[in-house]
């Protein structure tokens, strides 16, 4: 590959830096990056986070992939973002390409683009960068000459609606299967490259672990639905399975996080705690995709934080994972940290929490120093009804307790999480969330005497996922959406003794209909996204960007003449012998129980969590030769001694 | 308490970082440093870091001052080393002074205005004499528009001295300045056969510190209005120094280690 010259673009790029908004992001060079000699390794990758700077630099993802590869004597890695429209102009006018910020070469020069989607409204702006790269965005019209365009992260685990802009998609954990590639690269290029792309592609392919969407062929049935997806060549697998790192201990990274000049979204430093979940929550695709549950170690989180802390100068270090609390050490491990750091200015945070007693114990344990500002809970449905058919299993009860006892202890706010348009959600369901905001502050008022209690509510549009109970479901409509939360508003309003003292934060339901097109959709959609780009759409994920209108009259020229629509996709139920896009794609789960537990759902039937319950048969361990990996070890943080 | 002035450069890619990018890596490589910061009282306590007219963004700068009072008593530059050593290349801590021997007066006391090089990205045609016509003004007006709405300056008045020269690689200088006479470039821009083609215009001047700021940016705009100059690409600004201002017109430096700065100017490196 690489045909085109790497040299660094920046003498040309830095007259157009003077004349765009917050230039520090397009230059690189912040505390820990890292930049290799071009021509000393073999593989080159340019990994992309399709947002802005300061919602990609904080990525977990991309740092530690940047890190793991560059720590290669073979490889190298440089990263790339969206750029903002401002640039995006001139770097048109002036002929120049989309780059990397480390060393400001061109991205169609390297061997690999990687690309991240934590979602799917990222699409576009992989568009928009191909096209920035002058890299043909159909896969089938590259050569040679162009890097391999491969897909990673959540939204990887169905990328049907992009099979036609990318080469390759990876399912998983990244930082092992980077090395795998890195290496059947390396090979093909010391051979002399035999075969050009096409033989690159099946070696990768024939690894089992990367997804090669034009090795497939996709037939469909009269009335729209897949018919079947099959292998078009000997060499690939039937069905592509996804990656899983099991000792996470052996994974320390990132070891030294990048820290931005520029404003970010996270100004802190975040140590995995551990990865997967087995909560169950239904609508939860992260929950279900990285199972199984895999703790990193007291030890080895003691050591991450502090090196990491040495290594950045962040303030705050964020313990993250997908229900921190859930953590066998939680208590030992937060009580020790927060002994370490009690001295220094060093503030912890635990995102992801469940409501209950214990979360108050250990919020109080982060908040020594003082601040006790806002406890973050997420009941997600706002009746009990509703809670169980998500499995989310929270009681009005527990929950008024819960917060009762963070108003008594000095907290001042608390904020609520809910989804609106869930399976078999009715609007009683949602004004529920009404009563529970005023319970809550009425549990406020009693406990603290004060009548200046503060909540609010948060509510975001349930959207379905492939490889969750729920991919079956009819997402709700838009209107049905906004329908319910205009009710909602007028019932939190109607009491005016404490109307004042909730706050309520939503969206409207629209971007959720376009984020389920592209979250369950099939190849078919690919025409949508193409047509959205070419009109204009960009940066999907701004609501000062994104346009409704434009994605539906976008749809409505793709899919002229074709058998399906936007509701097919999106509120259309799906029955159970349904060929689904994603079910050559093995995230482990077994369909069969998959479909029971929706079904379990549709009864307000919980399932426990296999932690401390005997299995249920998710099929995931099987299939991955693999076992969940928690504590207690008993072991303590090293070193014990405070820092000041 | 001790307190100690700092002298730093934003220098290549970094002169891009805004002043709220770099105090954020300032403060952040203190606590890397483990510089023994005092801080302030309250519940939010904060170290305490007195900054004073940052350049703009996009500007680079040899000559930028902030002052940090310290817990405990520190030799200034193990101190400056210690920083400099934890800051992203480009970020720079170049001096660092007791502020017990500093010159007399608060640090903005100090502050009467900077020096500034301009380098455009050619000859720039027309400079010398839209330098020569601005010059000639008392009074140019500039609209600058800030977040606050529209701000009228003055951006004639506030400079001292401005001349142009023509350089054929990035880092020479031209004759020391004196007073308000531009080298005409015409004659320097012929000078053909110099295998690095066609010279690069430098205007460098002094600019009096006035409420508000006058900026190279204004400059720029003044000279469009009084002669219609536009470069072809914007210039690549420089703060050379900053400080006081004496009767030359040679700005000096608020620590009182360098003398006052005239030809021996290092030009933004990358």
């Amino acid at each position: 590959m690489s045909a085109n010259t790497a040299d660094s673009l920046f003498d040309r790029l830095e007259p157009l830096l003077m004349q765009v908004s917050k230039p520090i992001q397009y230059v690189g060079g912040e505390l820990n990056a890292r930049t290799k000699d071009w021509d000393s390794v073999s593989v080159h990758w340019a990994l992309m986070y399709p947002d802005a700077y300061e919602v990609g630099l904080p990525n977990q993802g991309i740092q530690i992939l940047y890190e793991v590869l560059n720590e290669r004597p073979d490889a190298l890695a440089e990263r790339t973002y969206s750029v903002w429209p401002d640039l995006e102009k001139l770097l048109r006018l002036h002929g120049l390409p989309q780059f990397t910020v480390d060393g400001h070469r061109p991205v169609g020069a390297f061997d690999v683009l990687g690309i991240s989607f934590s979602t799917e409204l990222g699409y576009t702006n992989m568009l928009a960068a191909l096209d920035l790269a002058q890299i043909p965005l159909h896969a089938a019209d590259r050569d040679d000459s162009h890097p391999i365009v491969l897909a990673g992260g959540h939204a990887a685990f169905n990328p049907e609606p992009i099979a036609d802009f990318i080469d390759a998609a990876v399912l998983g954990d990244g930082e092992q299967v980077v090395g795998a590639i890195t290496d059947v690269i390396a090979a093909f290029k010391a051979e002399g490259s035999p075969g050009g792309r096409d033989e690159l592609l099946t070696r990768l392919a024939e690894t089992g672990g990367v997804y090669i969407p034009r090795f497939y062929d996709v037939s469909y049935r009269p009335d729209g639905q897949l018919a079947e997806v099959t292998p078009n060549r000997t060499r690939v697998p039937a069905r592509v399975s996804k990656h899983t790192v099991m000792d996470l201990d052996e994974w320390p990274y990132p070891k030294t996080p990048l820290v931005p000049l520029a404003e970010t979204v996270h100004e802190r430093m975040s140590v995995e705690i551990f990865r997967g979940c087995t909560r169950g929550c239904r609508f939860c695709q992260a929950g279900m995709i990285t199972r199984p549950v895999r703790e990193r170690s007291i030890e080895g989180i003691g050591a991450m934080v502090e090196a990491g802390l040495a290594a950045t100068g962040f303030e705050e270090v964020g313990l993250l994972s997908l229900s921190s609390a859930d953590h066998s050490e939680i208590a030992p491990l937060s009580k020790q940290l927060a002994d370490r750091y009690e001295e220094s200015r060093v503030s912890l945070s635990l995102p992801s929490t469940r409501v209950d007693a214990f979360n108050i114990d250990l919020a109080n344990e982060f908040s020594r120093n003082g601040r006790r500002s806002g406890l973050t809970f997420a009941p997600e449905g706002g009746s009990e009804r509703l809670r169980r058919v998500i499995n989310k299993m929270v009681s009005h009860d527990d929950l008024i307790n819960t917060v009762s006892a963070a108003y008594s202890q000095g907290w001042r706010q608390v904020k609520l999480y809910f989804m609106c348009g869930l399976p078999t959600e009715t609007d009683e369901d949602v004004l529920e969330i009404a009563t529970m905001a005023q319970d809550v502050i009425r549990a406020g008022r009693k406990a603290t005497g004060s009548r200046d209690i503060k909540a609010t509510v948060s509510i975001g549009g349930f959207v379905p996922k492939p490889h969750t109970p729920f991919q079956w479901a009819a997402q709700a409509a838009p209107e049905v959406i906004d329908n319910r939360l205009r009710k909602l508003r007028a019932a939190i309003n109607s009491d005016k003794s404490m109307g004042r003292n909730i706050g309520m934060r939503y969206h409207d339901g629209e971007p959720s209909l376009v984020e389920g097109l592209l979250s369950r959709g099939d190849r078919r959609v690919g025409a949508v996204i193409e047509q959205a780009w070419r009109d204009g759409a960009r940066f999907d994920g701004w609501s000062e960007h994104f346009s409704f209108a434009r994605w539906m009259s976008a749809a409505d020229v793709a899919f002229t003449g074709q058998s399906v629509d936007v509701p097919f996709f999106t509120t259309r139920e799906r029955d159970a012998d349904e060929v689904l896009p994603w079910d050559h794609l093995d995230s482990g789960l077994d369909k069969q129980w998959l479909w029971d537990d929706w079904q379990d759902a549709l009864t307000g039937y919980e399932q426990d969590d296999c932690r401390w319950t005997p299995c249920f048969d998710c099929g995931v361990c099987p299939t991955m030769g693999t076992d969940i990996q928690v504590g207690p070890t008993g072991k303590a943080l090293l070193p014990v001694a405070a820092k000041r | 308490m001790q307190r100690i002035r700092l002298r730093y450069a934003k220098r290549g890619r970094m002169r891009f970082s805004s002043h709220r990018d770099f105090a954020r890596a300032f403060e952040r490589s203190l606590r890397r440093a483990e510089i023994p910061m005092a801080y302030s009282a309250g519940f939010h306590p904060h170290p305490k870091i007195s900054y004073v007219g940052a350049a703009p963004t996009g500007v680079g700068s040899e000559a930028e001052y902030l002052e940090i009072a310290l817990a405990e008593r520190q030799d200034p530059e193990q101190v400056r080393a210690a920083i400099d050593a934890v800051l992203p290349a480009g970020l720079d801590i170049v001096a660092a002074r007791d502020v017990a021997h500093c010159p007399a007066g608060s640090l903005p006391d100090q502050i009467h205005g900077s020096r500034w090089q301009l380098e455009f990205g050619d000859a720039a045609d027309g400079l010398p004499a839209a330098v020569a016509a601005l010059l000639a003004e008392e009074t140019v007006l500039v609209d600058r528009f800030t977040k606050d709405g529209k701000r009228s300056l003055d951006a004639r008045a506030a400079i001292v001295w401005a001349s142009v020269s023509i350089s054929n690689s990035a880092a020479s200088n031209a004759g020391a300045p004196t007073g308000t006479e531009a080298p005409a470039s015409a004659e320097a821009a012929s000078g053909l056969g110099d295998e690095s083609g066609p010279g690069r215009a430098i205007l460098d001047m002094v600019v009096r510190q006035v409420t508000p700021t006058v900026r190279p940016d204004d400059v720029l705009t003044a000279l469009q209005s009084v002669a219609g100059f536009a470069p072809s690409q914007p210039p690549r600004a420089t703060r050379l120094a900053q400080g006081p201002i004496d009767e030359a017109g040679a700005v000096g430096d608020p620590l009182g280690i360098t003398q006052f700065v005239n030809n021996q100017t290092p030009v933004g490196n990358r």
